[in-house]
């Protein structure tokens, strides 16, 4: 290892001599180097599955143009919008069709838990609005009070998921009305909900009599093939007469979404502070180890500056037990940060799951921060005469 | 020996502190050091040897006066001319100042690598031959924890000859040492001096070593007392 720094740095490594000097103290301080990695990892882990669990309704559909209630910042949230709007949009040259889709919360009474789950109210009969997984199991829809279920749902046993079939379906009372589902599908629970079903529009208004056919909660716009999606989007800004809607590309509504959750939903917020206190407790921990490294080879460092190393020498060594600790610190860090995430999603099928960029972003901020720690720990020996240091 | 002046200083006041809490440890001192002399500074504790010292060596800011070494004048020096200088000197301290994560080896490197390390394997056969010189070839992969108070001396007198210094400034360099090792050392720094131009500024209280010196310089309270200078 020496021969292998020794070529890497060109001299003497003398700041892996020095942190390997204390075998304790270099294993401390890689401890806490990995807990700052922990901690970030875990951060950007919950992060990233809210990421993850808000897209995930969004791909159940497949749309180009997405119409909404002025207050409605997710697809679970706001208003209803009137059907008409949906006519009016179609008088467009280039919007080819569109659907309204119904949203609203399923109470599951089980046994042992309730599920809550988000319920999606479709036109069976329009698949080319579904994802093709979704297509492929919205034919039973067409059936009285039918549904599909989300085969992932927190609180529901996995074999009794995938008992669920045409052939083998499985009912249960909701507000009145016998519900039987016949298939399952990819979803996965969330920070709101437990996980997902399917109905027709039909079933929905059944399950939910309050609500109005003619006002589902989106309408959902395809645009003919070669048409720019955007372009349409400005027309109908100005084509329908209800300016309060918001009328959106379905991708830049899925991405307004995400920045909701993200910047102003509490859990958005906190997991952001988290993030950011793990990156800030990674700093102070390689400060406090590399400033104490510092001052205890003082008297060493001053001799050297008495023979005539310079400031960028010390800088070097002091950056080199940065970049060491940075390095040689993720690596349990990333272990037992995938050991937790897979552990954490296993017991709340969040979808938390350790991925490459993840890797890469915490790896280089490490790298960062461990050195933005170095070049802080060494300043107090730019400024002092090495006869002062003895 | 040259007529060379080494190190001229002339008009040195230094002080500590500030306002009323200010002290001062030298006093108007003046000095020319011959090039290849071997010098040795003498007096009490609190004399003002080693801040004398320190000064000379561009270890310390110069205050009031001037300091010339080697043609380079001290007093308001850049730092950039600080590093260059003491590139050129050898420096022996009281206590050693090893680095304790070095071997022997690697801490008398060090005394090299600081001209750079293009002939490293250059650098390391001097760094052997300079502890062979010294009795330590059986010592040299020894971590300063496990050698003497006499054998870290001698490393610390190898890194600072190691690098063939012009000016060698040693304070107290053989309070460490029996008898024989540091008459050893003390002759190996005069005999530098002689064949190689070698300046040696000591500080020192061995009179066994003393009469090795060229030139014996006194101070009391700041001040030159005595000079043995011809």
């Amino acid at each position: 290892m020496i021969r292998f720094l020794q070529a890497l740095f060109g001299r003497l490594p003398i700041g892996w001599l020095q942190l390997t000097h204390s075998r304790t103290r270099f294993a401390a301080a890689l401890a806490g180097v990995a807990f700052a990695n922990v901690l970030v990892f875990v951060q950007l882990g919950i992060m990233n599955s809210m990421a993850t669990a808000t897209m995930i309704p969004y791909g159940f559909f497949l749309a180009d143009i997405m119409i909404s209630a002025s207050d409605a910042n997710s697809m679970t949230e706001g208003g209803n919008v009137a059907r008409q709007w949906m006519f009016q949009a179609m008088e467009d040259p280039e919007v080819k069709e569109g659907t309204g889709i119904f949203v609203a919360n399923v109470s599951w009474q089980r046994a042992d838990k309730t599920l809550g789950l988000s319920t999606y109210g479709v036109d069976p009969t329009q698949t080319s609005f579904l994802s093709p997984e979704m297509a492929a199991r919205t034919g039973t829809l067409q059936l009285p009070n039918s549904g599909i279920l989300d085969r992932f749902s927190r609180g529901l046993p996995r074999d009794e998921a995938a008992a669920i079939r045409p052939q083998s379906p499985l009912s249960f009372e909701v507000s009145g009305t016998t519900l039987t589902l016949y298939d399952t599908f990819a979803g996965g629970g969330g920070f709101g909900g437990d996980g997902y079903m399917m109905v027709s529009d039909q079933t929905f208004l059944t399950l939910f009599p309050a609500r109005s056919s003619g006002a589902p909660d989106h309408i959902l716009l395809k645009v003919a093939p070669g048409a720019h999606t955007e372009v349409v989007v400005a027309r109908l800004q100005t084509l329908i007469s209800d300016k309060s809607l918001r009328i959106r590309s379905y991708a830049t509504a899925a991405t307004e979404d995400l920045r909701y959750q993200q910047t102003k939903r509490p859990t958005g917020i906190i997991f952001g502070f988290g993030v950011i206190i793990g990156i800030l407790v990674g700093i102070v921990i390689v400060y406090q180890v590399l400033s104490t490294d510092v001052a205890d080879h003082l008297g060493e460092y001053a001799t050297f500056k008495a023979m005539g190393y310079s400031q960028r020498f010390f800088l070097s060594i002091v950056l080199e037990e940065a970049l060491i600790l940075g390095v040689l610190g993720f690596i349990p860090g990333f272990g037992v940060a995938s050991l937790l995430l897979a552990g954490m999603a296993r017991a709340t099928t969040l979808p938390l799951t350790m991925t490459a960029s993840m890797a890469a972003i915490v790896f280089v901020g490490t790298v960062i921060a461990c050195s933005l720690s170095g070049a802080l720990a060494t300043r107090r020996l730019a400024a002092a005469d090495p006869a002062d240091l003895f | 020996m040259s007529n060379d002046v080494s190190i001229n200083v002339a008009g040195l006041n230094h002080w500590f502190g500030s306002g009323e809490a200010r002290i001062q440890a030298l006093y108007d001192v003046n000095l020319k050091v011959i090039r290849g002399s071997l010098t040795a500074l003498i007096g009490p504790s609190g004399s003002g040897k080693t801040t004398a010292l320190t000064l000379m060596g561009c270890l310390r800011d110069v205050q009031d006066g001037s300091v010339n070494l080697m043609g380079h004048e001290l007093n308001g020096a850049s730092a950039d001319l600080n590093v260059a200088l003491r590139r050129q000197l050898g420096f022996i301290f009281q206590a050693h100042n090893l680095h304790g994560s070095l071997t022997a080896l690697q801490n008398v490197l060090m005394g090299l690598q600081v001209h750079g390390t293009a002939d490293s394997s250059g650098q390391l056969a001097a760094a052997r031959h300079m502890l062979k010189l010294l009795g330590l070839g059986d010592r040299m992969d020894y971590l300063p924890g496990n050698l003497s108070g006499g054998q870290k001396q001698r490393v610390a007198v190898a890194r600072a000859l190691v690098g063939n210094p012009q000016v060698v400034f040693a304070d107290e360099p053989t309070a460490a040492l029996d008898s024989e090792s540091g008459r050893v050392i003390v002759e190996m720094l005069k005999r530098l001096g002689q064949v190689r131009g070698t300046t040696t500024v000591m500080v020192t209280h061995d009179n066994r070593i003393l009469e090795l010196a060229n030139r014996i310089v006194t101070l009391e309270d700041g001040r030159i007392v005595n000079d043995t200078a011809p």
